[in-house]
């Protein structure tokens, strides 16, 4: 009998995968830190692995552990899709990683430090100023306002990916309002509600912590003087999309969920409505970006900000985590640069790789981009949540002409990046289990130290092929396991 | 606690408690409109019904026609008619979603379930003979409401909070059913004994209150009696002595530096209420009476939402 290209090595996982596998190598072996799961996994019968999957929607569902979805019917909400396959991360692998995410994290609060304050960097050449003073990113109000801690990414989300054997590349440094950690934590309580057996052989990193580290970084970030602080999360409110993680985070921290109406300013300190009258608030989680912060400073139109915000945060009586005007050290224009940061303030050889990217208003960079676009990957330098890219492989002829006069309207809005072979990772689809593209976003927190839990969020592209897993895009997530040995 | 969680809080307890007593009166006129009798007299109990909870305009906006089959519909899973059971267990959730950190997972898995099951319903139209089915479910999952709320709460503010949504709304329900009941079976054109025993045995199954009866009065079913027990009873927990004395209650435990005015008025009508007799408020005109207490119960409301709910502070 001829074997098939997808050989089974066990039921259902491909045997010699196409591009570097999580579980598998090239040679078809299970790798040693998902043996145990593999053998576990052989060991269930299809229909209880079915009766699971099915458990585990119709759990998320009634909890509503959902994202609204925008355009559509009002209070229309919908899962997430959630793949009962782990994505396994060996201790070894992760402590190089969490060398280079702490390095990295340290680098970009140094870099938005400077170019508030002194703008050495610029001043070495490293980076063009106009890149960064005329970022729209770029926050002048903050120039000279110095922050507690000098920490103005308390809470980072790195989107890492995976191109080979120890390849790591970080994709994006998110430094704004970065999204996900509730699910990271839904996600392994759904897995040890499901499969508790896997729990007790398998010695998997806790992730559920995650809260406590967080309020503690929250608190050591308060303004100066303030011994016991009162924490509160800002959000827009329960029609965004992010709305289910900005309360579960509220909650798990035991702290206040307020929106914007329910602040106000006296005297340039932020109070909170409370049926006992006001309170001082002294540090805000904010889950609103910096346009819609205070419409008295930014965009007058806001109905989700505190009129007054700015003000009190410029005397230093409030802190705002993450700090406004961080977005201009995660712009795709700036990000090129980061393991120069990395040089010029920690004096280090930069641990995780960037992905080469190629600035389109550089008249070379563009050349050789408009050439070879059937096999890159172009974004749109403002652009987030996999909207407005090209990926070249996947792409139809006419979809590359297409964005081929986009990008020659404005080169300057993109950058192109070689299509990496992101990793995969066996994933249940409709057809049975198949290999699937993914990515990493671990949760970076910055206070008195940079902390944060073993793992992250991954995400995974559900389409065959896909190499976009943002979750508007139709992405997944699994539970992310560090196995401690 | 802030304002606004305590708002939502507050007003997600008011609507479950709203569909909760709509299911019951629904649930008696319809097994009323069954019984033998003109087709005009179950108009009138229609009708009667519709202008006591302050829908009959917009229903007569929507329908030509006083039907049983109409009314329900329109009152139990009309998503148009914000006045609904569908309406109000939806605004339930709403307020509920938007403070779900502030209730315990069980109690915010209760609500959501209650209205992910109730979308169900909305696809698939009741029939007659499921009617009752229906009712009965929103009753239980109004009980449930309650039974994890109190036994998954801190007893801290959110819970005062609830329970003063529950208790006004629930005040002003008793009051309704009562005054709607009340006059429908004294305004009727012909006295008919027998009859009438339904109906006021209907009106005290609605409020739960029929074994009630029994067991305090051991006696024939009485108007005078069946008024004294929803009014004046300080045990029977849907009696309006009942729900004013809790509202005083908790008013007591969250009061602030604005509120004294709120609780004396609180504890006033508590006081009348517990201290009063029936032949007096009989003299007096039951309507009258039930029209001003629901005027009261309203005030009160007004005054919570804005010493606690939404204070204009700046």
């Amino acid at each position: 009998m001829a074997l098939s290209q997808e050989q089974k090595s066990s039921k259902g996982f491909a045997s010699r995968p196409r591009f570097y596998d999580e579980m598998t190598s090239a040679g078809g072996e299970v790798r040693s830190h998902y043996q145990g799961y593999v053998k576990w996994f052989d060991g269930i019968p299809a229909d209880r692995m079915a009766r699971k999957r099915h458990e585990a929607d119709a759990l998320f569902h009634r909890s509503g552990i959902t994202f609204a979805v925008y355009g559509d019917e009002a209070g229309a909400e919908r899962l997430i899709p959630f793949d009962v396959i782990p994505r396994i991360i060996p201790a070894q692998e992760w402590s190089a990683l969490a060398t280079g995410l702490r390095q990295r994290v340290k680098a970009l609060n140094a870099f938005i430090r400077d170019i508030y304050h002194d703008q050495e960097i610029l001043k070495a050449g490293l980076i063009p100023a106009e890149q960064v003073l005329a970022n729209a990113q770029y926050r002048p109000e903050m120039q000279g306002v110095d922050v507690p801690g000098d920490i103005y990414a308390a809470i980072a989300g790195v989107d890492i990916v995976r191109a080979g054997e120890g390849e790591f590349y970080v994709l994006e440094d998110n430094l704004r309002v970065p999204s996900g950690v509730s699910y990271m934590i839904e996600n392994r309580k759904m897995m040890m509600r499901l499969f508790p057996e896997l729990f007790a052989r398998n010695r998997v990193a806790p992730v559920e912590h995650y809260p406590d580290l967080l309020l503690d970084t929250l608190r050591a970030v308060a303004p100066k003087g303030v011994l016991d602080p009162t924490v509160v999360v800002l959000t827009p409110g329960s029609f965004n999309s992010a709305y289910f993680e900005h309360a579960f985070l509220a909650q798990q921290m035991g702290v206040e969920l307020v929106e914007g109406r329910d602040l106000f300013v006296r005297n340039e300190q932020v109070f909170m409505r409370t049926t006992q009258g006001p309170r001082r608030v002294d540090v805000i989680y904010r889950r609103i970006d910096d346009d819609f912060l205070d419409p008295l400073a930014f965009r007058p139109d806001s109905m989700l900000g505190v009129p007054g915000l700015l003000s009190a945060y410029r005397a230093g009586n409030v802190t705002l985590s993450n700090a406004i005007g961080t977005g201009v050290a995660d712009d795709k224009s700036i990000y090129p640069y980061v393991p120069d940061m990395v040089r010029f303030y920690l004096g280090e050889k930069p641990v995780l790789n960037n992905v080469p990217t190629y600035m389109l208003r550089k008249a070379d960079d563009l050349a050789y981009v408009l050439e070879h676009l059937p096999e890159l990957v172009v974004k749109e330098v403002h652009g987030a949540g996999g909207y407005g890219m090209l990926v070249g492989p996947a792409s139809t002829a006419a979809q590359i002409e297409d964005f081929r006069a986009r990008i020659l309207l404005n080169p300057e809005k993109y950058i192109a990046q070689p299509t990496l072979a992101l990793s995969t990772c066996p994933t249940f689809v409709d057809s049975g289990i198949a290999p699937r593209h993914l990515d990493l976003r671990p949760f970076v927190l910055s206070g008195n130290e940079v902390r944060f839990v073993p793992g992250g969020l991954t995400r995974v592209a559900l389409k065959e092929g896909s190499l976009v897993v943002n979750s508007s895009q139709g992405g997944g997530t699994k539970d992310t396991w560090v196995l401690e040995e | 606690m802030l304002s606004r969680t305590a708002d939502h809080i507050y007003w997600m307890a008011r609507y479950i408690e709203r569909a909760e007593n709509l299911a019951r009166m629904l649930d008696v006129n319809n097994r009323m409109s069954l019984m033998p009798q003109s087709e005009h007299e179950v108009e009138r109990l229609w009708l009667a019904t519709l202008d006591s909870i302050g829908l009959l305009e917009a229903y007569q906006q929507r329908y030509d026609e006083v039907s049983a089959r109409n009314v329900v519909h329109f009152m139990a899973l009309d998503r148009k008619n914000l006045g609904s059971i569908y309406s109000c267990l939806r605004l339930a959730r709403e307020n509920a979603h938007a403070v779900r950190g502030t209730l315990t997972a069980e109690l915010w898995e209760t609500i959501n379930a209650t209205w992910l099951k109730l979308r169900e319903y909305q696809l698939d139209p009741l029939d007659a003979d499921e009617l009752d089915a229906f009712f009965e479910w929103v009753k239980l999952r109004s009980h449930q409401f309650r039974g994890v709320s109190f036994a998954t709460m801190m007893r801290d503010e959110a819970n005062c909070f609830l329970r003063l949504g529950t208790f006004i709304e629930r005040a002003d329900n008793t009051a309704r059913i009562l005054d709607v009941k009340y006059s429908f079976i004294e305004e009727a054109p012909r006295r008919d004994e027998a009859g009438e025993y339904y109906q006021w045995s209907a009106l005290l199954h609605s409020v739960s209150a029929f074994e009630i009866y029994r067991k305090v009065y051991r006696d024939l079913i009485v108007p005078s009696r069946v008024a004294e027990l929803l009014i004046l009873d300080p045990s029977m927990p849907r009696s309006l002595a009942y729900c004013s004395s809790e509202v005083c209650n908790f008013l007591d435990i969250v009061a602030n530096q604005r509120s004294r005015e709120t609780l004396r008025r609180a504890g006033e009508l508590a006081s009348g209420l517990r201290y009063g007799r029936i032949d007096d408020v009989l003299e007096a005109g039951l309507h009258a009476y039930l029209t001003r207490f629901i005027e009261r119960i309203n005030d009160l409301g007004n005054r919570i939402a804005s010493d606690f709910l939404l204070p204009i502070t700046g």
